[in-house]
């Protein structure tokens, strides 16, 4: 029986020890990068298509390059539900693994990881969500927010709506209504708009949605016929968006006023209002479409493969592209980190260093397979989100269609904000620590 | 001053000054209402028959909607969909007799209450198996639902009506009154009553448990169906829609958990008055209070009725 027992304790030893060299050896020769995603829940409809763009483009990298300088990249999904109390155990159960970068998706998350970033070396990418203060490298010296801050997205429809109107002097008198999620990401353009209300003379009408809220909005919406906005600017997720595209429809707004950040252009968020959607308008920073050759690569080398979740028929639509885009990010981080360090193996100190170096040039993104698929982003020490321009889309009734140019965001109005905001923060946070990191010089 | 005029004075003001607004907003609050009165009648139909609030409800509307488009998706006519859908409901009224509750009768209602939970997560995770995460739009022109709306001229404004809220209102309605007869009037009525007061004494006077269970769960998840072709038809058919199920609560404390009427005039209460609230009060507070206004107003209720509307006044012998 003694021997039964120790035999049973050698082999359950020796398939640990196993285990554990097994996992070793992997981190050793690969490159960890977690993605926190949310194929489940309320907000599934906006998390599956980025979820599937991050994905399969770090999947084609290893396939067609053999990963990132020769190095295998070791992607691990964290279903986070778009619940920031999962998002943090997500990040809590990975931090230990050597992560190059993390990417929370959601802003909750975000604002729960921003103090630890620093703590744990490890940086946090939060592309164009999160906190719009974390712009600031000074103070935040482990958080990016590329390619545009909130504040700069509605500096830019601010400028589109005063385009449409003749000018923004023309804003004086008008009504601007703001129909957003109740929740830290929808209240977090709040003071950007209410500061142009003031500077552009026109006045600003708040409907906040509960989450429980979603799948009705119809107080919200005759609250919207009663004051009659002459624009209505959206700032929602999951099934928010969706929902709010049907309501405002359905209440006879007019689709061509109402105008979503970039969250709200998913084609399920047009999609299930039908024609009726037809002249609704989102800002958009990486265009849809299957006719780049990265994407192409990732038809033929990922989904063809069946080593991807996403349907053949999603591959190229707007989220799923965002998706595409952030893992270009983590990509070149990675590489600009190689270059660097001279290792092949990074780490996340490493990572932070390829980020805030990082410079994707028009000729840069045509080298990887896609061109004019995005502006030019150049992030630096000093700024960590870019201000990146956006144009804006609109939904045909069945396809996204561009009809506008690149809209640069205000900077002059988001700068000084920023460094306000970002100077509140350090403050609010008493023992806030003073950026020591080394200043790299761009790549 | 200011905030008096604002609370007392001026939302009336503008109900008076925009009739048509107020009937917008009452018709609103009338469909939302009955929308919740049908996921509340879930709730009422099972713990009638078991004393158990049931927190599975909200996941077998969007399952039971996942089941239908679903099925359609994959290239199975609407109407037979929807009689699949059916079936499906059936069986898994069954598989929860057979699995679930049959190995507890007889334990304390908390047990059961715990094993709803594990139901809910079942559904879960089994439905984002089956059907994935992906929102689904409601098969709404091949079962003949109405699309698009009409106005009516009145009291000098235009008040809207979506032709998918006039159906949803007359279908709860029947779904509503049918129940009630049936539940009121039937042997099988009467039997549901006797197993909710004590399991072992309905079992020692020769009523089928089993029967009774499979038969209530199985009317709970025709109620989810119905729900979640109208609430999916509204918006999308996604896990978002359980959230909703969580509206029920506040209509349960209103209307009483045992009673079909109170389900009902509860949904209507909570929907009206949240409507109320949100387009004449809400702007006060910076709106979003129809997240939170109809649990107050369940909790101004609870102080005055616990036992709800409708509910049965416990009296215990201690």
């Amino acid at each position: 029986m003694k021997t039964k027992q120790l035999c049973v304790a050698i082999a359950c030893a020796g398939l640990m020890a196993s285990a554990v060299y097994a996992s070793k050896a992997q981190a050793e020769d690969s490159i960890y990068v977690p993605l926190l995603t949310y194929r489940t829940g309320p907000y599934a409809n906006s998390g599956i298509p980025i979820a599937n763009g991050m994905h399969d483009y770090l999947a084609m990298l290893n396939e067609r390059d053999g990963g990132i300088g020769g190095v295998k990249l070791n992607i691990e999904e964290c279903e986070t539900g778009y619940d920031t109390k999962k998002g943090v155990e997500c990040y809590e159960s990975i931090k230990g693994k050597n992560p190059a970068v993390v990417n929370p998706w959601s802003t909750g998350i975000t604002l729960q990881l921003i103090p630890k970033a620093g703590v744990d070396k490890i940086p946090i990418l939060s592309m164009a969500y999160g906190l719009s203060a974390a712009a600031v490298g000074k103070d935040f010296p482990w958080v990016f927010n590329p390619p545009a801050t909130y504040w700069d997205g509605m500096s830019m429809i601010i400028k589109y709506i005063g385009g449409k109107t003749g000018g923004l002097d023309k804003l004086k008198g008008k009504t601007v209504g703001f129909i957003f999620l109740d929740a830290g990401y929808g209240r977090e353009p709040i003071p950007l708009l209410e500061q142009l209300a003031k500077d552009y003379g026109f006045k600003v009408k708040l409907y906040a949605v509960a989450g429980k809220e979603m799948q009705d909005q119809s107080s919200q919406w005759l609250a919207v016929r009663r004051d009659r906005p002459d624009w209505m600017i959206m700032w929602g997720w999951g099934a928010m968006n969706p929902t709010a595209v049907k309501r405002a429809a359905e209440n006879g707004y007019p689709m061509d006023h109402f105008i979503s950040v970039w969250w709200g252009g998913g084609e399920d968020d047009a999609r299930p209002a039908g024609a009726q959607a037809k002249g609704y308008l989102t800002l958009n920073f990486a265009v849809p479409g299957e006719k780049f050759p990265a994407i192409e690569a990732i038809m033929k080398d990922v989904v063809g493969k069946g080593k991807s979740q996403t349907p053949k028929d999603k591959v190229g639509e707007s989220h799923y592209n965002k998706g595409v885009y952030n893992s270009v990010m983590i990509a070149e981080a990675i590489r600009n980190a190689q270059k660097l360090t001279g290792k092949k193996v990074v780490t996340g100190e490493d990572v932070r260093r390829g980020l805030e170096t990082m410079h994707i040039t028009a000729a840069r993104w045509k080298e990887l397979g896609l061109d004019g698929f995005a502006a030019p982003l150049n992030i630096t020490c000093a700024d960590h989100s870019g201000h990146q321009p956006a144009y804006m889309q609109q939904w045909d009734g069945a396809k996204w269609v561009k009809v506008s140019d690149w809209i640069q965001p205000m900077t002059d109005k988001v700068g000084p904000m920023l460094d306000a905001a970002a100077k509140e923060y350090v403050e609010k946070n008493s023992g806030w620590p003073k950026r020591t990191e080394a200043c790299d010089k761009a790549m | 001053m200011d905030i008096l005029y604002s609370i007392f004075i001026d939302p009336f003001a503008q109900m008076i000054g925009a009739p048509d607004l107020l009937v917008q907003t009452l018709w609103d609050g009338l469909v939302g209402g009955m929308l919740y009165a049908l996921i509340a009648l879930g709730f009422v139909l099972i713990f009638k028959a078991s004393g158990v609030f049931n927190f599975a409800q909200g996941i077998m509307v969007v399952f039971a909607g996942l089941t239908l488009v679903g099925l359609y998706e994959a290239g199975v006519p609407a109407f037979i969909a929807l009689a699949l859908a059916i079936a499906v409901m059936y069986g898994l009224a069954f598989a929860v007799e057979r699995v679930v509750l049959r190995p507890l009768v007889n334990q304390p209602d908390i047990i059961l209450f715990m094993a709803t939970f594990g139901i809910t997560y079942f559904l879960i995770g089994f439905g984002e198996f089956v059907f994935g995460g992906d929102p689904k739009v409601m098969i709404t022109d091949d079962l003949y639902l109405p699309k698009g709306s009409f106005n009516v001229k009145m009291l000098g404004g235009i008040v809207n009506f979506q032709r998918l809220d006039i159906v949803a209102v007359v279908v709860a309605s029947i779904m509503v009154a049918a129940l009630a007869v049936f539940f009121s009037k039937t042997r099988i009525g009467r039997a549901l009553r006797a197993v909710a007061d004590s399991h072992s004494a309905a079992l020692s006077v020769g009523i089928s448990l089993e029967q009774i269970w499979v038969i209530v769960w199985f009317a709970a998840g025709l109620v989810a169906l119905v729900t979640g072709i109208f609430w999916g038809a509204r918006s999308n058919v996604s896990f978002a829609l359980e959230v909703i199920a969580l509206k029920a609560l506040p209509v349960l404390i209103l209307g009483g958990f045992t009673s079909i009427p109170g389900a009902i005039v509860g949904g209507l209460i909570i929907g009206v008055g949240e409507k109320l609230a949100e387009f004449y009060w809400g702007p006060l507070v910076g709106g979003g209070t129809d997240a939170w206004f109809a649990y107050v107003i369940a909790l101004v209720f609870l102080l005055f009725r616990p036992q709800g509307l409708f509910g049965e006044k416990i009296i215990e012998r201690v």
